[in-house]
């Protein structure tokens, strides 16, 4: 058997990051679709146009999906910091563990109370009620991105207090919980679900449209989409950029390994900007690489000369910097390559939008557009987790950057022990995964319901149609859509 | 060592008074809904199956945070009991986790397949895991975790697999089925009420039988627990525990034998409450049995305040939407009309 399967330092950290990439796929759509169904709603109610509230309960037949897993597999990370990471739980866990414990409190509960409302609800609350309640659900979720990020931000920037003996003595939790990462990387996150969950939204609507199906229906989403996202996309991109001077400031070490940059280079020079590169971590150098002369300088400091030094990672010792350069540097690319892809499609959009071939009739001409909005739907999940990647392999060799070191920070475990939960929890996610695209592509492929009647709490004469003809249904509610 | 503050003291005693409320209400919520789960896999037919799981639908989500609410709180208020309790207990805790997992999927993935039965199965299954789980790890709490000076834990991987911790196990099960049925009886009608009915009935049985196995031997097993309660004004009170107890079990199965609908669950409720306050003078002052104390495991008090400021005034509130939550869904579940 290979050591590795004998080390219960590597299996944790595989176990952590398996759970963490997987459970960030679901809250990604949850938190970002809730906001659209916020909006959705409220067009419905302000305009009371029936279509508005077909899209509200259609989108949410995905939403629920997606929650489901989001809570399964949020499960074990709840647990995981005590399970694995018991020093580190007891080391940080005045301030880590008070945040956790915010979270469950303010948002977790706020949104779980409020989904049975969200969800069965439509005929049991007055319209208004079911608003508060989707924006109760929203709101919920962003305040959970927003605790999640606080702690996780103060990770990467350690602030508030002091280690005394290897455990952390909060001095000022405001201090803490707003730690120099905190405001940025939220605002990051934040825009992260709201962007990827508009463009998977508007790649579903596009492949009814090529698809010819509920054209008119799904023009509305498409537009909805592009009036949030036409802010959202490009403000992405400089909030993204924010965030890499914040870890040129803070964390220099990540910076040279997004960068694959080995050697320092020193103020009053100008900074390449590599294109593509093939890193080398045992020789220390890149086997080969493209650059962009002079771009980092500008990209860093907006100067032809640097003020301040980029430091390379031989800088560093090698038990000292992050390894897998390789990962982070692509991972790092390939997630700007995606922003900027989601900017360029949303301006190209808007463009043709404006100049009216967006209109119902016209919109399914549009082949080349459509088939790119279909094809960006599974963009901004990719740009996610590669994010993650960059940020959590990047802070390496640090659990908490400069203070608590990750080798020191896992359980005494038997291997055998983690290795079993890990096989346990790898063979259940290939499982969920494969019937979450399953069920997920199935509720697409029959589309809305159309047909389906405004909730009782609303007087047919209100909503001005003439009222459709259907059996009173005899189904227990959650079997009616 | 030096004598505790006021403040010190005070402090860890109020986050161990919240911590127990979290538990407790997450074991009667969170019971009835893995209850519910554990009926369905003797439930006959697919139409009842469904009328199980649409009376959990709205619910079933919070009843599970009251789980995550109590883990991100103890990690804040006891990072040393959350670190050791679950390093101890990393076996049983998968399990239960696992069980929660499948359980929480099974939802949203029977309502979209054609075929059932997959996630029929995953549904039982999840929860009769969950609570198995649970009942290991409240076993072996009871009969006292292993640590080194630290606090840190220092057993072995079986150590919660005694033969006292099969029976706690097999009796929460019991219990949870106990609070499961009583739930169902308040929210069903006609056959399936019957038969719930019945299965309360049985259950009451069973989990008094365990719960009698669980109260003689404690003391008689546990040094600490003689101690503890053998000496006034303790006495009294773990007197009284059991008598009230055997009371309240009185009435609930007169109450089920008269078909009565919902005081079977007021009285189930009230039974666990007992036997919650029982469970909690036996554990108290220690939070990691038998050794460590809260006033050894707490955070700084700073940590404490400031928890407390935040999550103190928020339990009424939480309380008060979860509360508005059954009132909009009460009512019999078939019955829409
Ligand atoms: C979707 C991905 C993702 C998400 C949402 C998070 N992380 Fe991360 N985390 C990773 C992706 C990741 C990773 C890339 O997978 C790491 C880096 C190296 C590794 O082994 O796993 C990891 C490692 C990692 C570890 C364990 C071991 C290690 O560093 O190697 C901890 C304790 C955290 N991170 C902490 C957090 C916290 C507290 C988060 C939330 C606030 C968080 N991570 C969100
Ligand atoms: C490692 C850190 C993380 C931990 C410990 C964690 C923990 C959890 C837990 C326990 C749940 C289930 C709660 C429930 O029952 O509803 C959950 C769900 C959720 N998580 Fe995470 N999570 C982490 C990372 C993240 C990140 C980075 C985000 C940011 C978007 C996030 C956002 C959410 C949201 C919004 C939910 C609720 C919605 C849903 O379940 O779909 N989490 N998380
Ligand atoms: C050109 C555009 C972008 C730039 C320059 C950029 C830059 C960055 C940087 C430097 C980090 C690392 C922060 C750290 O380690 O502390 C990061 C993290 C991240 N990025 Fe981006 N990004 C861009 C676009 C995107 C897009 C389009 C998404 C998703 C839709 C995304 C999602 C994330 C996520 C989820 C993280 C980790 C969490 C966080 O730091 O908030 N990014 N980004």
């Amino acid at each position: 058997m290979p050591e590795f399967f004998s080390d219960t330092v590597a299996l944790s950290r595989i176990q952590f990051a398996l759970t963490a990439i997987f459970h960030m796929l679901w809250p990604v759509l949850t938190t970002g679709m809730a906001i659209y169904l916020v909006v959705i709603e409220g067009l419905w109610l302000k305009t009371r146009n029936l279509d508005y509230y077909h899209h509200a309960r259609f989108w949410s037949k995905l939403y629920v999906l997606n929650f489901g897993i989001g809570v399964a597999s949020g499960l074990p990370m709840a647990f995981q910091f005590g399970l694995n990471w018991a020093p580190f739980s007891e080391s940080v866990g005045d301030f880590f563990g008070t945040v956790l414990g915010f979270e469950g409190t303010m948002a977790f509960m706020l949104e779980a109370s409020f989904l049975g409302i969200m969800l069965f609800g439509w005929d049991r609350v007055p319209p208004i009620v079911h608003w508060i309640s989707t924006i109760l659900v929203a709101f919920g979720a962003n305040l959970s991105t927003f605790w999640i990020l606080s702690a996780n931000s103060w990770l990467q920037t350690p602030a508030g207090g002091t280690f005394v003996n290897g455990k952390f003595v909060v001095e000022d939790y405001f201090k803490a919980i707003a730690n120099p990462f905190m405001v940025n990387s939220f605002l990051h996150m934040f825009f992260a679900t709201l962007e990827t969950s508009l463009f998977v939204i508007g790649g579903i609507s596009a492949w009814y449209i090529i698809n010819q199906r509920q054209t008119d229906f799904f023009s509305r989403s498409l537009k909805v989409v592009l009036a949030i996202a036409i802010a959202i996309a490009p403000l992405q991109i400089f909030i993204g950029h924010l965030s890499a001077e914040q870890v040129y400031h803070y964390q220099p070490a990540k910076l040279a390994a997004m960068e694959a940059q080995w050697e320092t280079v020193p103020a009053g020079q100008s900074a390449d900007w590599s294109l593509v590169a093939l890193p080398n971590d045992k020789a220390e150098r890149n086997e080969w690489e493209v650059k962009i002369p002079g771009a980092l300088s500008y990209l860093l400091e907006l100067k032809p000369k640097l003020d301040q030094p980029v430091q390379g990672l031989k800088e560093w010792a090698p038990q000292n910097r992050p390894h897998m350069v390789g990962l982070i540097y692509y991972s790092f690319r390939i997630m700007v390559a995606i922003g900027l892809f989601l900017a360029g499609l949303m301006g190209t959009s808007v463009i043709q939008w404006l100049r009216g071939k967006l209109s119902a009739n016209t919109i399914s001409q549009q082949k080349w557009l459509m088939s790119a909005w279909v094809f960006a739907a599974p963009l901004g999940y990719i740009a996610v987790e590669t994010g993650w990647i960059v940020r959590c392999v990047g802070r390496q060799p640090w659990i908490v950057y400069g203070e608590l070191r990750t080798v020191d920070s896992a359980s005494h475990l038997p291997a055998g022990e983690v290795l079993f939960s890990l096989l346990g929890l790898t063979s259940m996610y290939v499982v969920f995964f494969i019937a979450a695209l399953y069920f997920g592509s199935r509720i697409i492929r029959r589309g809305p319901n159309l047909e389906l009647p405004a909730p009782r709490t609303i007087t047919q004469r209100e909503i001005n149609i003439q009222p459709a003809q259907h059996e009173r249904d005899r189904r227990p509610v959650e079997a009616q859509q | 060592m030096e004598p505790l503050q006021p403040l010190q003291q005070f402090l860890p005693q109020v986050w161990f008074f919240i911590l127990g409320l979290f538990l407790f209400l997450y074991v009667l919520l969170d019971g009835f809904d893995l209850g519910v789960g554990i009926l369905s896999l003797t439930a006959s037919s697919e139409e009842r199956r469904s009328i199980l799981m649409t009376s959990l639908g709205n619910v079933w989500d919070a009843n599970e945070t009251w789980l995550i609410l109590m883990g991100g709180s103890l990690f804040g208020a006891f990072p040393l009991a959350y670190a050791t309790i679950l390093n101890a207990l990393y076996l049983p805790a998968v399990i239960m986790v696992v069980g929660l997992i499948l359980r929480a999927v099974s939802f949203e993935f029977r309502e979209n397949a054609d075929s059932k039965l997959v996630w029929n199965i995953a549904f039982g299954v999840g929860s009769f895991l969950a609570a198995l789980g649970q009942g290991f790890a409240l076993g072996s709490v009871f009969e006292g975790i292993k640590v080194d000076e630290a606090g840190h834990f220092a057993g072995g991987i079986w150590d919660w697999l005694t033969w006292r911790s099969v029976i706690v196990a097999l009796t929460l099960i019991q219990g949870y089925v106990l609070i499961g049925s009583t739930y169902l009886i308040l929210k069903t009608t006609g056959e399936l009420q019957k038969t719930h009915y019945k299965t309360a009935t049985i259950a009451t049985w069973t989990t008094l039988v365990g719960a009698l196995f669980i109260t003689i031997s404690t003391p008689l097993i546990s040094e600490q627990a003689r101690t503890q309660l053998f000496t006034a004004p303790l006495i009294y009170i773990f007197a009284l525990i059991p008598v009230f107890g055997l009371l309240l079990v009185g009435l609930l199965l007169r109450s089920l034998s008269r078909r009565e609908e919902s005081t079977p669950l007021i009285y189930t409720f009230l039974v666990f409450a007992l036997s919650f306050i029982g469970l909690g003078f036996v554990i108290f002052p220690n939070i990691i049995p038998p050794s460590i104390t809260i006033y050894q495991a707490a955070a700084a008090p700073s940590s404490l305040v400031f928890m407390l400021t935040f999550i103190g005034f928020l339990i009424p509130v939480v309380l008060s939407y979860n509360i508005y939550n059954y009132v909009v869904f009460r009512g019999k579940i078939v019955d829409e009309t």
